[in-house]
Parts: C-alpha cells; sequence; structure tokens
C-alpha cells in the first residue's frame, strides 16, 4: 500500500502544487478545473521523477513562512539601500567583493533556496558553487566589510534554512 | 470615498513606486562599467520594481470589480526563474574570466565552474 501511494505520489507536495497552479491559471474555480489540475499533477511529477529520486525528508510549513516574511521584508530594505547605492556612490567608489560562504545545509534543494534568496535580496548574487558542494560563491556590489555580509547570510538565512529542512 | 477609489488610487501609487524602482534598475545598469556589477541591477528590477507593478494589476482588476489571480503566479514564477539566469551569467563571466578572479574556496578545491577538463 506504501510503495503504490509512493509511485503514484512520488511528490505529493508538487501535486498539490501542480493542482493549485493550474486552478490559478484559470482565474476561477471550477470542480473540472481543480479534478484535471490534480490529474496533471498526478502524472507530472510521475513521469520525471526519474530526474529527481530524493524529496526532502520533511519541511516545516510554519518556519518557511515565517522565513517568506523576513526575506520579503529584507527585500523591500535592500531595495531601498541599493537604489542609494545605485543613486549617490560613483563608480571610483564602488567597492564590490567576492564573499565565500562556508555551508552547513548539505541537501540539492535547501541550497536552492539558499542561493534563490541571496540573488533576490538585492546588493548580493549567488554566483556559483563550490565543486563538492561545501562553500557558495557572493558577489556583492558595495559593502566596507565582506565578513560581516556573510555572517549576515548564515545567521539570518542559513541558520532558519537548517531549522526548516531539519 | 468609495472603495474602488481608494483601490484605484492604491494602483496609482504602486504603479509610480514600481516604475521608479525599474528606472533605479536601468541607470544601474548603464552606469556600472563591469558585468558582476551590471548584474546587481536586473535583480533589484526583478523583485520589487515587477512586484509593485504587479499590485497595481491587481488592485486595478479589484477596483474593476473583476478579481484577477494571474499577477500572483507571475511573481512566483519570476521569483523561480529570476535567480537561475542571473546564476547563469554570473558563471558566464567567471568562466570567461571578463571579472576579477574569485579568491578559493575554503573546503573544496575550486568551483564548480572552473572545475573543467585542461585540454580541450
Amino acid at each position: 500500500m506504501a510503495r503504490a501511494y509512493r509511485w503514484l505520489f512520488p511528490h505529493p507536495f508538487l501535486t498539490l502544487l501542480l493542482a493549485a497552479v493550474w486552478v490559478m491559471l484559470q482565474n476561477q474555480i471550477s470542480a473540472g478545473m481543480v479534478v484535471f489540475g490534480l490529474i496533471l499533477g498526478t502524472i507530472i511529477p510521475q513521469i520525471t521523477s526519474v530526474w529527481w529520486p530524493d524529496r526532502p525528508k520533511s519541511i516545516r510549513l510554519g518556519k518557511m513562512f515565517s522565513y517568506v516574511i523576513v526575506v520579503l521584508w529584507d527585500i523591500i530594505v535592500a531595495n531601498l539601500q541599493v537604489a542609494w547605492i545605485v543613486l549617490s556612490v560613483p563608480n571610483a567608489r564602488l567597492k564590490p567583493a567576492w564573499i565565500v560562504v562556508p555551508l552547513e545545509l548539505k541537501q540539492p534543494e535547501a541550497i536552492t533556496v539558499l542561493a534563490g534568496t541571496i540573488t533576490l535580496t538585492p546588493g548580493t548574487v549567488s554566483a556559483d558553487l563550490s565543486n563538492e558542494g561545501h562553500s557558495l560563491l557572493v558577489h556583492v556590489l558595495h559593502t566596507d566589510d565582506p565578513d560581516a555580509v556573510r555572517d549576515d547570510i548564515k545567521n539570518r538565512y542559513e541558520r532558519r534554512l537548517l531549522e526548516i529542512f531539519a | 470615498m468609495t472603495l474602488s477609489m481608494l483601490a484605484t488610487l492604491g494602483a496609482a501609487l504602486s504603479l509610480l513606486i514600481g516604475s521608479g524602482f525599474v528606472i533605479v534598475g536601468v541607470i544601474g545598469l548603464l552606469k556600472f562599467n563591469d558585468p558582476m556589477t551590471r548584474l546587481h541591477a536586473p535583480t533589484k528590477v526583478g523583485t520589487l520594481g515587477i512586484g509593485m507593478l504587479l499590485l497595481a494589476s491587481i488592485l486595478n482588476a479589484m477596483a474593476a470589480g473583476d478579481p484577477s489571480m494571474h499577477e500572483l503566479l507571475i511573481m512566483a514564477f519570476l521569483f523561480v526563474t529570476a535567480p537561475v539566469s542571473a546564476n547563469f551569467i554570473a558563471k558566464v563571466s567567471i568562466h570567461k574570466r571578463t571579472c576579477e578572479a574569485p579568491p578559493k574556496p575554503l573546503k573544496d578545491g575550486t568551483w564548480s565552474t572552473l572545475d573543467a577538463p585542461k585540454d580541450e
């Protein structure tokens, strides 16, 4: 039974997500569209599961929600800071820097979320991963103290992600 | 002051703020002179700028009495795809050595973009 369930729904969360996206694409809720969305959500994870064999053990949705709020707030604050940098700092005085963030996260999904968060918050872009996946290369637009930026990323985002993908 | 008027005002305000951020992003793209610093401008436009424009679209649809949810989907797709394209541009400039060489990683041998066979 459990094996049949695992075969039918390799990624249950993805199934629900695809159904929700389908309903939202229609822009109105009707029973037929929900059923069709669930059919799509069953077929697509099944035929793509070859390329995605593992799934995260457990995701704490409550912590994920507060993480999203923190990130959205940071995007707004960082946007204002970067807009100020663009308008006020001349190119000659700009201090871009590479920083290396040592990773404690192991799961690929968690590292993807962290890299995406770093890129979405303006002022930092995640550029590359080391060949064995233990460090993340981040480019900073303008900073006086690269170490502080690294500690900020580790304390603010990675610590929360470690709790979410526990 | 009716609700739909408030929504129209909100839409106008978010249009203004959104286009302000888009213009700052464009100025950044034109002003910076290095591929890696230039990359920072589009990520800003992609988040708050487009976000505010889509919020204006939601409010406007609400004021017209025809609520729409497509904007949330656009936002979600942008948030998922923007980091990927930024990452690819960064990888290309590392690979082509058009930017300052990155420092060595702390634990592993090298960055995955530079980890290529020598004789090719």
